[in-house]
């Protein structure tokens, strides 16, 4: 039993962190998400310039390379099956290592708790904006990983290690000398957005959601972890199975969640499918809500623009296209043309939000929960829509929320890492210290309330992005002659599969 | 004409008495003889960004430890006398598959394998390189005890 002193310590405990953190928060989010009002169309409609700038990326390389990510998906499906691969480099990182190492990073709450934002605030029709913006993203990706893979970084013992930080510097520097000094200020920037985005999206939201899904499996506020400290216990105890691995060098833990990662991530488009199955007959109405919705949505989702803003938004912070952080994750792939990593890459948007973020998105709408207010609009949302069909799916729900937070968590860490590095210079100390803060973060990420966190975590992660693309723009002109040199070698047998060379 | 014997070296006993055999039979048949260790390895296991970073130095650390402990012992053994050409190949990949690559490649006249002392629950758990080299091998295996 506690006294109620205790609880009351004990809450206040969680309100302080909340409250010396919710105003820094709004002010990162208010420059962030500087959106432009657009009052002629609907009442508080509002354009954030940061998600114009995302899908105009998107769509300038979908154009510029020709639709690149449609083109790519068959020879991308070859060249993760192996076909292309010398045997004489078995033991390197393959395609297929490279693909799922990144697809572990980036399948997290977005795809559960972000969908369930985007269709409460959006509706139906955020999942049709949903999937465009994930099909233009598959191009900015594999932009930005043949980049990664074409100016990584070889350190003097031999380690690998690429992303926006070697490409801003060495490429814009190839480009022209003049734009050496500029590449470098783009570098820098980057790495400290990276460091913000892997406390704020890869770190704080990921503890909050994994805190929150735990918290409403177990009795919700009644539970045994309703208390008023236990969002700060839970991100302790979350935070020691991370610094286990990252600060303790446990590697066996991290090599098991990297193996129940990708089963957790079959289930759980499984218990969609359970869902979608359970309510076949409102399929074809659920299909026709969402594009309908799209274009015409009802009243109270701000319009056409509002649900495309909030389908962009939330595909964006899930796949993580035009951030520049899967260039980090693809780049020590082993492979003589950088173009095959971004003919992989392209797959990943495609995985993350084509397939798994519609899923989600799926068994929302047709279970209807984004209607319900009772429940908080993230993992709740997708939770409720699990629980109509089997009553214990929340609970399968929760360890892979779990799961998931914690595979990206550690990912993050590892950006995070090498833009400290890159910033610090490679040490113990900067090692050691970027682990130890990204552990605090855990805690604070669990014992902060949903707004503070999302609204924080978003505008980090989205900072990236200013750097990176404009560096994507300027180096466009070199993946173009990347990709096309490759895909002529292709055509043309140069490059055949490793079966019909002799 | 088959003109070499692959063998698969562990570093286990009953590995170097399949050495050893083999380096008989090389003579008597005049063959020469492949000392293959091969490093295990699957292209679809689940790796970490820290672990694909650091995956060329360790494979080059993986090959020369495979080189120096379990290959060269045996190389400098069988090759003093001097009436045998002995080779030491080290690869990553799955073991049986490997060496039934590594004998192709040599023009095997058959492989020669230790048999693994394991528990019968571990190989029926996870199999053993013999038993999934006698269903692979397009040739003749060799089974020593």
């Amino acid at each position: 039993m506690t006294s109620p002193s205790d609880s009351l310590l004990a809450a206040t405990f969680d309100e302080q962190v909340d409250g010396f953190f919710a105003p820094i928060s709004d002010v990162i989010t208010t420059i962030v998400f500087f959106a432009v009002p657009l009052d002629f169309i609907d009442e508080g409609v509002e354009l954030p310039l940061i998600v114009v700038w995302l899908v105009i990326a998107g769509l300038f390389f979908t154009i510029y390379l020709r639709g690149f990510q449609f083109r790519a998906f068959t020879h991308a499906i070859q060249l993760i099956r192996g076909r292309y691969d010398d045997p004489r480099d078995a033991g390197e990182v393959t395609h297929f290592q490279a693909l799922a190492t990144a697809v572990s990073g980036t399948v997290g709450l977005g795809n559960i708790a972000g969908v369930g934002v985007a269709i409460t605030l959006g509706g139906p029709g955020a999942t049709f904006w949903m999937i465009v913006a994930g099909l233009l993203g598959m191009c900015t990706k594999g932009v930005e990983c043949t980049l990664g893979v074409k100016y990584r970084n070889v350190y003097p013992d031999g380690r690998v290690s690429g992303g926006p930080m070697y490409y801003l510097t060495k490429g814009l520097k190839e480009k022209s000398p003049r734009l050496g000094t500029f590449g470098k200020v783009l570098a820098v920037l980057f790495c400290i957005f990276t460091l913000g985005g892997a406390v704020g999206g890869g770190n704080m939201f990921q503890a909050n959601q994994a805190f929150s899904q735990a918290q409403s499996v177990t009795g919700g506020a009644d539970g045994p972890l309703g208390g008023g400290a236990a969002g700060a216990v839970f991100g302790l105890v979350l935070a020691l199975a991370v610094g286990a691995v990252i600060i303790g060098g446990i590697r066996s833990i991290a090599r098991v969640t990297d193996k129940l990662v990708p089963f957790m991530a079959i289930f759980y488009v499984l218990a969609c499918l359970t869902v979608l199955f359970a309510n076949a007959g409102q399929i074809p109405a659920a299909f026709g809500s969402i594009i309908t919705e799209a274009f015409s949505p009802e009243a109270g989702y701000g319009g056409i623009v509002g649900v495309l803003i909030q389908g962009f938004r939330r595909a964006a912070f899930s796949n993580e296209a035009g951030l520049g952080s899967a260039a980090i994750a693809h780049s020590a792939v082993k492979t003589e043309h950088p173009a095959t990593e971004g003919h992989v890459a392209v797959l990943e948007p495609f995985i993350d939000t084509v397939v798994i973020c519609t899923m989600t998105a799926l068994a929302i709408v047709i279970t209807g929960t984004y209607l319900d207010d009772a429940s908080d609009a993230g993992v709740q949302t997708t939770s409720a829509a699990f629980e109509t069909v089997v009553s214990w799916f929340p609970i399968v729900l929760a360890v892979a929320v779990i799961l998931f937070a914690y595979s990206t968590m550690l990912a993050w860490s590892y950006y995070g890492l090498k833009a400290a590095t890159y910033l610090f210079g490679e040490s113990m100390v900067v090692d050691r210290t970027w682990k130890l803060i990204f552990c605090l973060f855990v805690v604070i990420g669990a014992s902060s309330t949903l707004d503070a966190v999302i609204g924080f975590s978003d505008s980090m992660i989205f900072l990236m992005s200013l750097p990176n693309i404009i560096g994507l723009y300027i180096l466009a002109r070199v993946v173009k002659r990347e990709i096309n040199g490759y895909r002529a070698q292709v055509e043309s047998g140069e490059i055949l599969p490793m079966a019909d060379r002799t | 004409m088959p003109e070499s014997i692959v063998v698969g070296l562990d570093g286990s006993e009953s590995s170097g008495r399949a050495a050893d055999a083999a380096a008989d039979a090389a003579r008597r048949h005049d063959l020469s003889l492949v000392l293959a260790c091969v490093v295990p390895w699957s292209p679809y296991s689940f790796t970490t960004a820290e672990e694909n970073e650091r995956r060329s130095v360790e494979k080059a650390r993986e090959t020369a430890a495979a080189q120096e402990r379990v290959l060269d012992p045996v190389i400098a053994r069988l090759s003093e006398p001097g009436d045998l050409a002995v080779e030491g190949v080290v690869r990553h990949g799955h073991p049986a598959e490997t060496l039934v690559a590594l004998a192709r490649e040599h023009d095997a006249a058959w492989i020669t394998v230790g048999r693994v002392g394991q528990s019968r629950v571990r190989t029926l758990l996870f199999g053993s390189t013999p038993s999934s080299l006698i269903q692979l091998s397009p040739i003749p295996v060799l089974v020593v005890p």
